[in-house]
Parts: structure tokens; sequence; C-alpha cells
């Protein structure tokens, strides 16, 4: 059995380390620190840490603002109110210009769990590829999470991260090297490709492992960064194995399975199964009771792939 | 040092930039008007007389910091920008028009001397806010102005930032109102009324001044006084009239997004001693 964190575990000690490594880290929030663990950098250092209370659209602002004068800001709230209720002031002070800061969404997907819907973003990655400027990174893991967060910060321009509240295993024990742009091939095979990113990628590894019982060779390719694409991986994958399954804790619609048919369509066409919300909203209940009733689940990746197969 | 000399000389850079605003918006044939010319007296104090900045060195790090929050007046912006040196003033004619550094709005990585990108009502107050807390930060003394239109005021994000700084005590932020009372659909007052504004931000715990906002020498003792002030931010309400200093433009909802024709180009010279 894997290890289990929470991304935004390993984004709050990231963040502290960060802090003392480059006092131009600051970090805001909006009244949420507790949850999204940038309270861990507000306690050490209380001068670069900046509460906008709950006014996310003015805490955007103001990170623009710090930016502007030289300071690397982090924002962090939950997906839904960061995409949200703040998308207008990441379009028009941070992607427009591209201004350096770094949007850090917590509570990203269903796996908010008895919140409910309302609390559940499950269009983020959506709205935001389609800004100009943005850079969109949803890590797998705890491990990958650090790397991403060290990835954003050394890179000049806005950057949005999407992470999770549950716990989830760890698929990169040793850590591992994060550059955006680039997928990871996390398993070879030959018959079709799983294209996943978040927590989804834990759960393709499952698959795979049980497909392989079947004698079918999935490959599992995990995309933490969902823009920029890795589009010469994945027409690789759809060259080679003729078939691809995407799956993400999100709408099938614009984000990670609209990404890869994009570039698909383009480049490669070949079958595709799309795994996610089926442009719906979530509602209340437990993380894992979600992901079971939303299709979410190993299980229903060996259905997609069984499906795609038929369609070769 | 505030001097009758210095105050008639930034009149008569006000009426120069005045007609840089006319001529640039006639040649753009599209643009806002009203709301320029009512922003001018304002925007001329801070460039010709307050602020520390270095047109040689846009990006000079301790200069003071200027944030256009109604975008929209980016003409009178441009004028300020090009006559105090940041660009070559035949630039001007090429406002709005493709490939041109100046944009419908102001863009920070176009035009030199632009601090950021606003347009979006309410954004450049937050900025602002953040640009202020960086300042404060690094420890360096620069003064950060930002001036907002009384229209914008219905954006709740205004509130918003006003919250913030008047919480971080930011005494270095000093916000100006160009209170003309007019927005595109007709009078503020009417549309949504945003006041009574000073109320509002004293209950903010905001510092409030107003002014004559065309009186060149208030402005500029108001600057001083915001200067002065110690752990809170200062907001100066300077009254003005939309498309003031040509008679048939003022107190004009209908000027808001309309540039000069060539006829109303060549009357409002003659009124301003330049055809």
């Amino acid at each position: 059995m894997s290890e289990m964190i929470a991304t935004r575990d390993a984004y709050g000690k990231t963040l502290l380390e960060l802090g003392r490594e480059n006092p131009r880290v600051v970090v805001l929030d909006a009244d949420l620190s507790g949850s999204t663990k940038t309270g861990l950098f507000a306690k050490e250092f209380p001068d670069r840490f900046f509460n906008a209370g709950i006014a996310e659209a003015n805490m955007v602002g103001m990170a623009a603002g710090l930016a502007s004068g030289g300071m690397i800001p982090f924002a962090s709230t939950f997906a839904v109110f960061a995409a949200g209720r703040a998308f207008e002031q990441i379009r028009q002070s941070l992607a427009y210009p591209k201004m350096n800061v770094k949007i850090v969404a917590t509570h990203g997907g269903i796996t908010v769990g008895e919140d409910g819907g309302s609390h559940q973003s499950v269009e983020d990655l959506a709205i935001m590829r389609a800004l100009p400027n943005m850079t969109v990174l949803c890590p797998a893991d705890g491990p990958e999470t650090s790397a991403a967060i060290r990835a954003a910060a050394a890179l000049q321009g806005p950057v949005y991260v999407r992470l999770g509240r549950a716990k989830v295993p760890v698929i990169f024990p040793g850590g591992c090297d994060f550059t955006v742009g680039r997928g990871a091939t996390l398993r070879e095979g030959s018959d079709l490709t799983f294209i996943t990113t978040g927590l989804m990628s834990a759960m393709a590894l499952d698959a795979a492992r049980i497909l392989e019982a079947e004698k079918i060779s999935a490959r599992v390719i995990h995309l933490g960064s969902i823009k920029p694409l890795d589009v010469e991986l994945v027409l690789r994958a759809a060259r080679e194995t003729g078939a691809v399954v995407t799956a993400e804790e999100h709408s099938v619609i614009g984000g990670l399975g609209g990404a890869v048919c994009e570039a698909l369509a383009e480049g490669f066409p070949v079958p595709v199964e799309r795994v996610g919300l089926r442009d719906v909203f979530g509602q209340s209940g437990t993380g894992e009771e979600l992901l079971a009733h939303y299709g979410l689940t190993p299980a229903h990746l060996v259905e997609a792939a069984e499906r795609v197969l038929k369609r070769k | 040092m505030l001097t009758e000399t210095t105050v008639r000389e930034l009149e008569e850079t006000a009426l120069h930039l005045r007609v840089d605003i006319l001529k640039m918006l006639n040649a753009a044939q599209s643009g806002h008007t009203g709301g320029s010319l009512s922003a001018i007296d304002a925007m001329t104090a801070l460039y010709f007389h307050k602020m520390r900045h270095d047109p040689s060195n846009p990006r000079w790090e301790d200069r003071d910091r200027f944030i256009l929050s109604k975008g929209h007046a980016a003409p009178a912006l441009y004028a300020c920008l090009a006559r105090a040196g940041y660009f070559p003033s035949e630039d001007l004619k090429t406002l709005r028009r493709l490939g041109s550094h100046l944009q419908g709005h102001p863009d920070m990585n176009k035009t030199p001397g632009v601090e950021v990108c606003t347009g979006s009502l309410g954004q450049g107050i937050s900025q602002a806010v953040g640009i202020a807390l960086a300042s404060r930060l690094a420890g360096k003394g620069a003064r950060i102005y930002t001036l907002l239109g009384d229209g914008e005021l219905q954006e709740g994000q205004v509130w918003e930032a006003a919250m913030a700084a008047a919480h971080y005590k930011l005494d270095n932020l000093c916000a100006i109102l160009d209170q003309n009372g007019l927005q595109i659909d007709g009078e503020v007052a009417k549309v949504m009324n945003v006041g009574p504004v000073g109320p509002k931000f004293l209950a903010f715990n905001w510092h409030v001044l107003e002014v004559d906002g065309h009186d060149l020498q208030a402005i500029c003792r108001a600057l001083d006084d915001a200067e002065k002030t110690d752990g809170r931010p200062t907001l100066i309400i300077a009254r003005t009239v939309k498309g003031k200093g040509v008679p048939f433009f003022e107190h004009k909802a209908s000027y808001h997004g309309v540039p000069p024709s060539d006829d109303e180009l060549g009357r409002a010279l003659e009124h301003l001693g330049h055809s």
C-alpha cells in the first residue's frame, strides 16, 4: 500500500521551504489558510503573509500588485472561488499582463466531499486553460506537488496549480523532476494508453494492473502539466497504442480530456474515451463515495479501456 | 515648493495636455473624451509636480507609482507620459490603431511608463494596494497613487480594496476620485448612487480630503497633506466636470465614449486657444 499524502499538505510544506529560501516569496489567502495549508507559511513569516479576508477578487489584485513590486506571490483559496469568483481578476490582472503570480487552488474536484456541489470545482481546469499566457498544473501526488510548486516559483509568469483536499496515494515515492509542459510515462504498454491527471493517475496504474491480468497491455501517461500540454508524448502514445482513455477529476468538457482530444484530432486521430464528470455538478458525500458514484475508479477505467479497444 | 509660478506652469501644461487628448481622440475616432478631460488636472499635478519618476528609466526601482484604475481615461495617461518624455508625442496619433503601443486601455507590457494593465473597473485599486504592500516590504519610500472614477465605485472590488488598504494601514497609498458625477448610462446618482462617498471612506478608516479637481493649487496641497498622513490611506475626492475645458462637452454623459469629430476638434482647439 502506498503512502497517502494530500497534495495541499505537500504544498504547505513546500511553500514554507520556499519562504525560507527566497525572501521575495509572499503568500496571500482568503480566510482559508488552515485548509489551504498556507497557514504554515503565515506562522513563520507573518510579515510576508497577507490575509485578504473573504474577498477573492481583491486578493488576486493585491497579488498582482505585489508581483509588480518584485515579489513572487502565491495566492490560495479553494478552486471553486479562485477560478470562479476571481476569474475576471485572474484574466485582467494576471494573465493579460503576464503577471508573476501563482494561484494555488486547493479543494479541486469532487473529493472535497461533504461540502457538496457548491464547493466542488469541476470546471476550473477548462476555465484556466482557455486563458492565454496561463500555465495550468495538476499534480498527482505529494512529491510531485512539491516539485510542481518549485517549478511554478521558478517560472516567470502566471501559473494555476490545482490541488486536492483528500489524501491520495504517492506514485512518485522517490520524488520527481517536474518540467512544465512535460508528461511522465508511468508504465509502458502497447494496446491502449491511459492519459490522466491529478489523483486519477494512481487509479490508472491500478486499472493497468487489472487489465494486465486480462492480457491487455495499457500504457499510463500522467500529465501534471495540462497547459502547456506534452503534445509530442500524447501523439506518440496514440501512434504506438492506437487508443486513448483520458481520466480526470473534472468535467469531461474542456479539461484534460478536452485538451488531449484537441491534440489528437489535429495530430493523430484515434478512438478516445473520456472519463470524468459527464457535464454535471457534484453533490455531498464522502470523497470515495463520490468517486464511485461519478465513475472515477479503477474499475470504471477498465470498462472505458474495454470500450475503446472495441473501437480500434 | 508650490509657488504661484509653479501653479501657472502646471495650468499651462494641463491646457497642452487637453489639446493632446483631443487631437489623439480625434485621430483615433474612438475612445473616452469626457473622463479623460475631467481627470487630466489631477494627473498633471502628479506627473509634473508631485511624483518622483524618471521618464528615461521607467522601471527605476524607487519611483512613485501611478495606477489609472479608471483605465478608459488612457488618453489622459498617454498625454502625460508623452509630454513627460516616456515616448515621442508623435506616437499619440497611433492611439487604438493596430500594432500601436497605445492600446485602448493601459497595457504595462506595451507602453513605457504604464505600471499595470487596467480597464476592467475596480482592479486598479487592488493592484495599487498590492504595490503599496510590496513597496513597504522592500523598504522603499515610494508613494502609490491611483485614480478612480465615481462610477467605478459601484464595483464591489473597490470596497474590498478600500478595506484592505485601511487594514494594512497603507499610508503610502493615495487614491484620487475623479468625481465627475456621470457614467455611460447617465448620472451616477441615478444609475446607482455611490454617495455619500466621503463618509463611506471615513467609515472604512481612510483619511478623506475634498478639493476642486480643476484647481491645481488645491490638488497639489491635498497631495502634500496625503503624504503627511500616518497610519491611514488617503482619498482625495476631486470634484470635477466631465469634458472639462471644452464647453460643449462639459457635463455630458453622451461624450463618455465618443471622440471629437473634425468640426468639434476645431471648435475645441479654438476655445482652448490652440487653433
